[in-house]
């Protein structure tokens, strides 16, 4: 009837030989799916997380790209700048000597002019509006303009000749290229038009030669808002920076990094701008944590007597915390997936609904959401993985 | 963990208890469920644990399991000394050298038959050549080989305590604790588990010991120990039907009061 049970019910293999079959991903993977609307609310509380840590995260990095636009698109290595400039759109100007001083610095391979000025813009129609005239001094090898969508750089070398975005058309109230305006009560016409250049401010940018900058801001013809340096290679960037602090009173040298962090800085958490969007991620991610916290605690309660009877089985407690984390990690996984591809379709709905609107979302930020997911789940799991610590094995004796 | 000292003759036990005394909570509400028992299993016995409610049987099994430590007193099983051990390893203990059985049989319900035996190889961390034929082999030996991707909720008692007996099997324990195996069973079902447990015990490297209130599963004991109020206050060889100790039961009262 029933076959001799003989001391094991199967032949061990040689010592440091053989398979073992991982059971813990199964017992974690069952227990996920066990219970269908557990699963369901992890999820909707994983992925309303994950888009709402998203499209903040995303707008965060928007805004810093839009704050460093121009910093971007002009290397340097040094920037000599005011004394006291908050952030790149924060102008006021050098005395005049200073691409000169920069030039005659050891080290130094080239330094070039650039013109920021808060400036008038007169509508052809009436009314004024305030913008960002920036002179780029490409004549003599600097910074050129960027993204022109009509017109090219030889347009704007004409007199009175400025490039604007065209998302700002309406703000400037202008229709097309060609249209005049004045600027600081002086004759402009928009010689060329970019595509996607904004500001992280209200306040558009306006692109010009330098020459024309001076002219427009009354700046001297050696006058400066920054002096962009290029340094030789293999010079000693911060001997180089030394050289020119002692020669230049009155500016900090800044390098192209510290510039733009300055200025993100200042925009994102001087002005408070920044905090909301932190906040929000903040909250989302608390959200993510409490909901997954809150299921997790509810599935392990409810597989309670099972950890128990794997304790009694000799289960160690990494084992049982293995579980729960695989579970937490399976929860990770499948609420990013689902939360990304959501958080994705909004992004390009809200882009193409507002233009204006900058949510940046790169393979990196893709990565690093990934990761917070998993360390939030993992978060989660502490309570849960706290209430399976005091379990009593002996309890399976009782149910 | 300290081995214990050899046994310098007769069949080594493989669980040795000595003088063990549970006590919880303290002052006036301090209760002795154990008052020094000591007792020991032998290889290729099965040993019937009886006794009325709250005389201490499972707070017993629990200690001699290594689920529960007492409050004093001296284990030794399977040469490892076991009081005052932590958790982590009475844990260790449990895995290399115990096997349980519980009355409700503890399966995992979201796992099938061969997947509930798969975890205890899986938590003993067991090398095998091929666990799936390793955790096979222990359903067959139940006589579950055609049940073996059936999830417990399509078993019946009796085969999920089966299940239940194969997972202990697996591991290849010394020592086999079972706690009412056959409360939770039809007459026919108690039968058939209880002869699984006389097999299981036949093995010359393990034994066996079920706690139980059935009288029907008498019979199938090989030795009798009864505890009332804490203490062992009997421990009886029966004879067995056409057995060698057939009419030669050795019988000892009171042994460890």
């Amino acid at each position: 009837m029933m076959k001799r049970i003989t001391a094991g019910a199967g032949a061990s293999a040689p010592a440091g030989q053989g398979k073992v079959i991982k059971m813990a991903p199964k017992i974690a993977y069952r227990n996920l799916f066990h219970d269908r609307m557990s699963l369901i609310v992890t999820l909707v509380g994983i992925v309303f997380s994950v888009v709402l840590v998203a499209i903040e995260v995303g707008l965060y990095k928007g805004s810093e790209n839009k704050i460093a636009t121009v910093l971007d698109k002009a290397p340097a290595d040094l920037w000599i700048v005011p004394f006291g400039t908050k952030s790149f759109d924060d102008p006021s100007l050098l005395i005049g000597h200073e691409k000169y001083a920069a030039l005659s610095t050891p080290g130094v391979l080239k330094a070039e002019d650039m013109i920021v000025s808060f400036s008038a813009w007169r509508k052809p129609e009436g009314g004024k509006k305030t913008f960002i005239l920036v002179g780029l001094d490409w004549a003599n090898g600097g910074t050129r303009p960027w993204s022109i969508e009509e017109g090219d750089i030889s347009d704007l070398n004409n007199p009175n000749a400025i490039a604007v975005d065209r998302s700002y058309f309406k703000d400037l109230g202008i229709n097309e290229r060609g249209d005049y305006a004045e600027i600081n009560n002086q004759r402009a016409q928009v010689t060329a038009v970019t595509k996607g250049i904004r500001s992280f401010t209200t306040l558009p940018y306006g692109f010009t030669s330098i020459s024309t900058a001076r002219k427009f801001t009354g700046a001297s013809a050696s006058q400066s808002t920054y002096v962009l340096v290029t340094l030789e290679s293999g010079a000693d960037i911060e001997a180089v920076r030394k050289q020119l602090s002692e020669r230049l009173q009155g500016t900090e040298i800044l390098t192209h990094d510290e510039f733009t962090r300055r200025s993100i800085n200042y925009w994102m958490f001087s002005t408070g701008a920044g905090l909301a969007l932190i906040t929000g991620m903040v909250l989302g991610a608390i959200v993510g944590v409490v909901i997954v916290a809150q299921t997790l605690y509810a599935s392990t309660k409810d597989h309670l007597n099972e950890f128990a009877t794997l304790r009694a089985l000799g289960a160690s407690a990494s084992y049982i915390h293995a579980v729960i984390l695989i579970q937490a990690l399976m929860s990770a996984v499948l609420g990013y997936a689902a939360g990304m591809l959501l958080a994705m379709l909004a992004i390009y709905r809200l882009s193409v609904r507002v233009p204006t609107l900058t949510i940046v979302m790169t393979p990196k930020i893709a990565a690093y959401l990934f990761a917070l997911t998993v360390g939030m789940c993992i978060f989660a799991a502490i309570t849960a993985i706290r209430k399976v610590t005091r379990i009593d094995p002996a309890g399976v004796f009782n149910r | 963990m300290s081995k214990a000292p050899r046994a310098s003759n007769g069949p080594r036990p493989l669980l040795e208890a000595r003088n063990i005394v549970k006590t919880i909570g303290t002052g006036a509400g301090e209760l002795h469920i154990l008052k020094g028992v000591s007792m020991d299993l032998r290889p290729g016995e099965l040993t019937l644990l009886m006794g009325p409610s709250g005389s201490g049987k499972t707070t017993l099994l629990s200690i001699l399991g290594c689920i529960l430590s007492a409050t004093s007193g001296e284990l030794h099983l399977a040469g490892h000394q076991a009081v005052g051990q932590s958790s982590e390893d009475l844990a260790e203990i449990r895995r290399q050298h115990v096997g349980f059985v519980f009355q409700s049989y503890n399966l995992f319900p979201t796992l099938t038959a061969i997947e509930n035996v798969l975890v205890a190889l899986d938590v003993r961390d067991a090398r095998s050549a091929d666990p799936m034929e390793t955790a096979a082999e222990a359903l067959k030996s139940v006589g579950l080989s055609h049940r073996m991707h059936t999830y417990p909720s399509k078993l019946s008692g009796g085969e999920k305590q089966r299940v239940a007996i194969a997972r202990s099997l697996a591991g290849r324990p010394s020592v086999v604790l079972a706690d009412e195996p056959t409360a939770a069973l039809d007459s026919e079902n108690g039968k058939a588990v209880m002869e699984l447990l006389t097999e299981v015990a036949k093995d010359p490297t393990r034994a066996v010991m079920a706690v139980t209130h059935d009288h029907r599963t008498l019979h199938y004991a090989d030795r009798i120990i009864t505890i009332e109020d804490g203490r062992i206050v009997g421990d009886e060889r029966p004879p067995k039907k056409g057995g060698p100790g057939d009419g030669a039961a050795s019988k000892k009262k009171n042994v460890a009061a």
